[in-house]
């Protein structure tokens, strides 16, 4: 049939986007991911994870990777090959925050990433943590931003002293990804509707074109709803009853914008987990915080950012049990609030709170 | 012709007194001439019930309607408000819908008229109401945004099918001309820091260009504290601790992003009034114009938004009195539950609202008509 055609040719050219994924790398049973550690706060955080990981018997052995930019053959900054060969062969990676030096004469390391994997998608799903109380309660969606173009392109030129043009890129080809990759999602992930968000009434030609694209590949997804909004209208709803939306996807700039307010809905970059897709089947699970570098090694950090994105991650590897079980077991020791590390109001340790977790893992079992 | 005239706003009484040197162009025989624009959706309705109170509290205010029909293609109609606007000096109007499936050469008629005017600094201040619910309390912010260039200036090409560029456009003199505003009026209020909202990490050259006018700008004001801030982190600590701003001072696209954060915030499209300022004009609306489609002629649209952008035009015009009059008014109306319109939770019509806003009028002054 046509319908099973074009699924497999989306298939074919996303790569695992479904959740049903053949785990990639096999050996004895388990699957190799890509650890970047990063910096500050980073190392702590990520072998929190590590522990937790073990203490739930996961089967995935983690590559620990560096990426500091290296300048390679033709002058031309990239990440190490070692760290490029890892990744290209375990597709999965789980990433560290990373610090961005101000003057180094390389462009910032997530940028590298993002060009070297071409990560398209960005996904930042927002979910309330009971437990950590913010205004807002039942906060459930997921933000999905277009991550190569837009805006963001970097291309700007001074026209005369005192005038500065910079120029918003948007593709038929990025949009139409992007939107394939939110329907898709929408779908695996049992998500009622998708909203393209947009400002076309002013930006006729650039979010018309990805609202076109979005309203054409909506045409193929007809069991998921789709809408299309304003961006200063879902601003204004979204700080009034966030309970409205569910997948929202939209160009870069946007995207950013919108994606950090959601963060900020349900408690800050510290527990909010984040994920970015690539061609080819690539996906990289990061935490989206800074480096920390004033508690760094002072066993004070919060790993939860970190852990809800590698429970992300693990989703997408089609892990379910195990994914399940350790972001029950994270809630529940946020709920408790027994043990919490400081910025989530408490005063234990990183430690004490990796291993809390880990208990209640193991008693799961 | 009138430089940054004084804005009342909540508290206007004590900046009463100070006037304009000459007097405000369109003033015949003691009575003001203002162009109405009525809009579409919630618009005209709304426009209506304006023009019904200051009837009543005797406003020496006549309005010259000038309709404008969004579903035309040529640009006659938005012309003509426009030179309107040029003869009478001051304006009052309605949102203009934008439908934004026609083709690019159909221009939004609100941008038209905001870039034909230079109406260059669009201001709006939101604060915590008394009477309405919301989650968070004691939010105080003026937000001065750049109105006329950035992302907004509509030059958009297709050089290569498939391909499609969109031109942001900042100036230099245009972000010296804008901090200058916000510098100015947050010293006229007594505010005390002044942040610049950016993205300069990745436009370093565009965004970069702003932060540095602003930086300039504020070596000449000592007095008030500057500083910046990205405007992801921004909208991630307006959610979370609002009560931190002070003034914000933002281009094009940022500022309708903080702006409409910040009306959801204090309750709602329906409270937050809105002033565009130019050299020589000045034009009031709604703070994030919306056009209420889904509501229009329901007799439920919360007219507290109009009414207050009605204010502030009597602010600019010099009728300070019947400004603070009506306002007065307004926020009494407001501060019982029971006459609140739908979209703030309650359950009363547009006419009782104005109604009762205008029964508080009859009892606290003496300039009402006996005749509606």
């Amino acid at each position: 049939m046509a319908g099973n055609a074009w699924r497999s040719t989306v298939s074919r050219v996303m790569g695992a986007v479904k959740s049903q994924t053949q785990p990639r790398t096999f050996s004895r049973g388990m699957q190799t991911v890509t650890i970047i550690p990063g910096d500050g706060i980073g190392p702590e955080i990520s072998s929190a994870v590590i522990k937790i990981f073990e203490a739930a018997k996961v089967p995935i052995q983690w590559e620990e990777r560096n990426v500091t930019a290296i300048k390679g053959p033709g002058g031309k900054w990239m990440i190490p090959p070692e760290a490029k060969e890892s990744m290209d062969k375990s597709k999965i990676g789980l990433k560290g925050p990373l610090k961005t030096p101000i003057a180094a004469g390389h462009p910032s390391m997530n940028l590298l990433l993002r060009k070297t994997f071409d990560l398209y998608a960005n996904v930042r799903p927002c979910v309330s943590i009971e437990g950590y109380k913010t205004p807002y309660t039942d906060v459930d969606l997921v933000t999905i931003r277009e991550n190569t173009e837009g805006e963001y392109s970097g291309i700007e030129h001074v026209i005369v002293d005192g005038v500065v043009q910079s120029i918003k890129l948007i593709t038929e080809d990025a949009s139409r990804r992007i939107a394939e990759y939110a329907f898709e999602y929408a779908r695996n992930n049992q998500r009622a509707s998708v909203t393209a968000v947009h400002k076309a009434n002013i930006m006729r030609m650039s979010d018309g074109l990805f609202l076109r694209k979005c309203r054409e590949v909506a045409e193929n997804f007809k069991d998921v709803k789709f809408t299309e909004m304003y961006l200063d209208t879902v601003c204004l709803n979204m700080v009034q009853d966030p309970t409205k939306f569910d997948v929202l996807v939209m160009p870069n700039l946007y995207g950013d914008i919108l994606s950090d307010l959601c963060a900020g809905l349900i408690g800050g970059l510290g527990v909010t987990p984040s994920g970015n897709i690539g061609a080819n089947g690539v996906a990289i699970f990061e935490s989206v915080h800074g480096t920390a570098p004033d508690i760094a090694g002072k066993d004070m950090a919060n790993p939860t950012a970190l852990l809800l994105s590698a429970v992300m991650m693990l989703r997408h590897m089609g892990l379910h049990g195990h994914a399940k079980k350790i972001e029950t077991a994270c809630f529940d020791t946020i709920r408790d609030k027994k043990v919490l590390t400081k910025d989530l109001g408490g005063n234990s340790k990183c430690s004490e709170f990796t291993a809390e977790i880990c208990r209640r893992v193991q008693d799961m079992e | 012709m009138c430089e940054l005239n004084i804005w009342g706003g909540v508290g206007g009484a004590e900046l009463r007194g100070k006037r304009s040197v000459s007097p405000p162009p369109a003033k015949y025989g003691g009575r003001h001439t203002v162009t109405l624009i009525p809009g579409d959706g919630i618009g005209p309705e709304l426009l209506n019930h304006v023009r019904e109170l200051f009837r009543f509290c005797c406003v020496p205010v006549d309005f010259e309607v000038v309709t404008v029909d969004s579903s035309v293609v040529s640009e006659d109609e938005i012309n003509n408000a426009v030179t309107a606007i040029r003869r009478n000096g001051v304006a009052l109007k309605g949102n203009i819908e934008t439908n934004h499936n026609l083709p690019p050469s159909h221009k939004s008629r609100n941008n038209l008229l905001r870039t034909s005017l230079d109406l260059y600094a669009n201001v709006m201040h939101c604060q915590t109401l008394p009477g309405v619910q919301t989650r968070h309390k004691d939010i105080d912010i003026i937000i001065i945004r750049e109105n006329t260039e950035g992302e907004y200036s509509s030059l958009e090409h297709e050089n290569v099918p498939g391909v499609v560029e969109s031109l942001k456009i900042i100036t230099r003199v245009n972000s010296l001309r804008i901090a200058e505003y916000a510098f100015k009026l947050a010293r006229e209020k007594g505010r005390r820091r002044v942040t610049a909202v950016h993205k300069a990490n990745i436009m370093k050259l565009g965004d970069g260009l702003f932060l540095q006018c602003c930086k300039e700008v504020a070596a000449g004001y000592p007095d008030i504290a500057f500083d910046n801030m990205i405007v992801d982190n921004t909208t991630m600590q307006l959610v979370s601790k609002p009560q931190q701003f002070d003034v914000m001072v933002m281009p094009n696209l940022y500022g309708n992003v903080v702006s409409n954060v910040c009306a959801g915030l204090v309750g709602g499209p329906g409270l937050v009034p809105g002033a565009n300022y130019g050299k020589n004009y000045a034009v009031f609306e709604t703070a994030t114009r919306n056009t209420g489609k889904s509501i229009a002629n329901k007799n439920v649209a919360n007219p507290t938004a109009t009414l207050l952008a009605s204010c502030l035009m009597l602010d600019h015009l010099g009728l300070v009195d019947y400004a603070s009059m009506i306002r007065k008014a307004i926020f009494k109306t407001l501060s019982e539950t029971r006459l609140h319109t739908a979209d703030i939770g309650g359950l009363a019509t547009t006419s009782e609202v104005v109604q009762s806003i205008m029964r508080e009028v009859q009892k606290t002054g003496p300039l009402t008509s006996e005749y509606i």
